[in-house]
C-alpha cells in the first residue's frame, strides 16, 4: 500500500497523458462523424445510393472495429507499400480518428434515419398546408423531433466510444490503458505494477458518468412534448 | 361563375382509379358535406384540392382564377404554390399539432413565418416583436372562439382529442383560407368528444366561411351542409341538399349506404 501510495503521482501523471489522448480520439471522432453520419443516412435513403450504402454500413456494422483499425493502419504500408500514416504518434492518432469516424459515422447513421423517418408525415403535410415553405418546416418543425428521438440513442452510442477508445491500443496508440499497460513491463523506475492499469477504470467511470449527466439532462429538456 | 369549381379530377395511383372525373361547384359561404365509403376517395378528392395530391386530370378555380391546373402541369414556384395552398385551410384527421409548441405557438408560427416573408418580399422593414404580438391577439380571438382561452400555454400531449382537434382547427382559421377542408375531423376521437369539435365546426358557418368536410357523422351532415356528396368508388354517385340526398336518396348505392350508417348507431 506504501508502494502504491509512492508510485501514484508518477502513474497519475502518465495516466493523464493518456487519457489526453483518450479525449482526443473521442473527439475528434465525434466532430467527425456527427455530419459523415448524417450524409450516409441520406445516401441509406436516397433510391440510387441506397444499395451501396447500404452494404457499406453493412460491412463496417458486421465487422469488429478492432480488424477495422488494423487494416486502416497497416493496409497502406505493407499492402499498398505507401505508409500514409508516417510513423510516430500523430499517425497513429490519423489512422485511428479515421477508422474510428467511418465505423461511428455507420451506426449514427441508421439512428439519423430511424429519427427522420419516424416523424410523421402529417407534420410535413400539416406544414405545407399552413403555407411553410420545405426549409421552414425542417428548421422550425421537424429538426427539434428528430433530436428529440435520437438523443438516447445517441446517447448509448456516445458512451460506447469513451470505452471504445481503448481499442486503439492495437496499434500502438498511446491512450490510457497503454500509458497504464507501460507500468506492467517498466517505466520510469516502476515495474510489474498491475494496479495502474486496474486504476484507468476510474478515468473511463468518471468521464462516462459526467457525460451521462449532461445527456440526461439534454433529454429532460426535451420532455416537455412527445 | 360559381365560388370554387372543381373539374373533372381524375386521379390513379399506379393501376389503380381512385377519382374518375370528378366535377362540382360551391358557393361561397356553403357548406359541402362528402360522404361515402371507406376507400371510396373523400381523402384523395380533398387533397388534390391544395395540391397535397397531384392527380393526372382536373382543374381547381376559385373566383374564376385557375388555382391548380393539372391538364397542363407545369412546376409552380414555391412562392406561388405556398399562395395558392392557402386558400384552402385543413384540418385533418390525426390533428397533426407540432407537439414542441403551445397551443399560440402552433397557431402564430405559421402566421409569423408568412409575415415575415411577406415583408421581405416587398422590401419593407420588419418588425419581428409587433407582428408576432399583433398575430398574437388575432390567434387568441380565433382560440377564444374554439374556447380554449384558457388553454394557450398548454402544450398538445396535455390536451384532450377534442382539444386538439380545436386547435388544429384555430391553427387553420388563423391563415385566413377561403375555404376550410376538413377530413374526417372527428373519426380519431373518442365518441363522447365528437359533440364538442362538431359544435366548433357548426358554430363557424356564416356567410363568409366556406367549407368542405369529409364526415361519417350523417346525422352532422345533414343539420349543417347546404350540399351533400355522395361518392362511390371514385366517382359522384349522387348529390344534392340534404334533404334531397338523406330524405330521398335515388341511387341505389346511396340508399344502401346510408341504410348501412343507420344500422351502425
Ligand atoms: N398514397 C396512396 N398510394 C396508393 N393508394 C392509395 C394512396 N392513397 C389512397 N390510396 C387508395 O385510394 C383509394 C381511396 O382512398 P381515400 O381517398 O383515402 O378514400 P377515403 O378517404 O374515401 O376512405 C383507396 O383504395 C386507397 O387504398
Ligand atoms: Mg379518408
Amino acid at each position: 500500500m506504501e508502494l502504491i501510495l509512492e508510485q501514484m503521482p508518477i502513474v497519475i501523471h502518465s495516466l493523464n497523458v493518456g487519457f489526453l489522448q483518450t479525449l482526443k480520439l473521442f473527439f475528434i471522432t465525434l466532430i467527425g462523424a456527427f455530419p459523415l453520419g448524417l450524409v450516409i443516412a441520406f445516401g441509406s435513403m436516397s433510391p440510387p445510393l441506397k444499395y451501396l450504402t447500404r452494404t457499406f454500413v453493412w460491412v463496417i456494422r458486421g465487422t469488429p472495429l478492432m480488424i477495422q483499425l488494423l487494416i486502416f493502419y497497416y493496409f497502406p504500408g505493407l499492402v499498398l507499400g505507401n505508409p500514409i500514416w508516417g510513423g510516430g504518434e500523430s499517425g497513429r492518432l490519423a489512422a485511428a480518428s479515421v477508422s474510428f469516424i467511418i465505423n461511428y459515422a455507420c451506426y449514427f447513421s441508421e439512428i439519423y434515419r430511424g429519427g427522420i423517418q419516424g416523424i410523421p408525415v402529417g407534420q410535413q403535410e400539416a406544414g405545407l398546408v399552413l403555407g411553410m415553405t420545405r426549409g421552414q418546416i425542417f428548421r422550425h418543425v421537424t429538426l427539434l423531433q428528430m433530436i428529440k428521438a435520437i438523443v438516447p440513442p445517441m446517447s448509448n452510442e456516445i458512451i460506447t466510444l469513451v470505452k471504445d477508445t481503448s481499442l486503439s491500443r492495437i496499434i500502438a496508440l498511446q491512450e490510457i490503458i497503454w500509458a497504464g499497460q507501460a507500468f506492467l513491463k517498466s517505466s520510469q523506475g516502476i515495474s510489474g505494477a498491475i494496479w495502474p492499469l486496474f486504476f484507468t477504470a476510474i478515468y473511463y467511470l468518471i468521464f462516462t458518468g459526467l457525460l451521462t449527466i449532461l445527456l440526461g439532462k439534454l433529454e429532460k429538456k426535451l420532455s416537455y412534448f412527445h | 361563375m360559381a365560388f370554387l369549381e372543381v373539374s373533372h379530377i381524375r386521379k390513379s395511383f399506379g393501376n389503380t382509379p381512385v377519382l374518375q372525373g370528378i366535377d362540382f361547384t360551391l358557393e361561397k359561404g356553403q357548406v359541402l358535406s362528402l360522404i361515402g365509403s371507406s376507400g371510396s376517395g373523400k381523402t384523395t378528392l380533398l387533397r388534390s384540392m391544395n395540391y397535397l395530391e397531384i392527380p393526372q386530370e382536373g382543374t381547381v378555380s376559385l373566383n374564376g382564377e385557375i388555382l391548380f391546373d393539372y391538364d397542363h402541369p407545369a412546376a409552380l414556384r414555391d412562392e406561388e404554390l405556398r399562395q395558392k395552398r392557402l386558400h384552402f385551410g385543413m384540418v385533418f384527421q390525426s390533428f397533426n399539432l407540432f407537439p414542441q409548441y403551445n397551443v399560440l405557438d402552433n397557431c402564430t408560427l405559421a402566421m409569423d413565418l408568412l409575415a415575415k416573408d411577406q415583408a421581405k418580399a416587398a422590401r419593407q422593414r420588419f418588425d419581428q416583436a409587433a407582428v408576432h404580438k399583433a398575430n398574437q391577439e388575432v390567434a387568441k380571438g380565433i382560440l377564444d372562439r374554439v374556447g380554449l382561452s384558457t388553454k394557450l400555454a398548454n402544450y398538445p400531449c396535455e390536451l384532450s382529442g377534442g382539444q386538439c382537434q380545436r386547435v388544429a382547427i384555430a391553427r387553420a382559421l388563423c391563415m385566413k383560407p377561403d375555404i376550410l377542408c376538413f377530413d374526417e375531423p372527428t373519426s380519431a376521437l373518442d365518441p363522447e368528444l365528437t359533440g364538442e369539435v362538431l359544435k366548433v365546426i357548426k358554430s363557424l358557418k356564416n356567410k363568409d366561411t366556406t367549407m368542405v368536410i369529409v364526415t361519417h357523422e350523417m346525422e352532422f351532415a345533414r343539420n349543417v351542409s347546404d350540399k351533400v356528396i355522395f361518392m362511390a368508388d371514385g366517382v359522384i354517385e349522387e348529390e344534392g341538399t340534404p334533404e334531397e340526398v338523406f330524405g330521398n336518396p335515388k341511387s341505389p348505392k346511396t340508399k344502401s349506404f346510408l341504410a348501412k350508417s343507420l344500422e351502425s348507431i
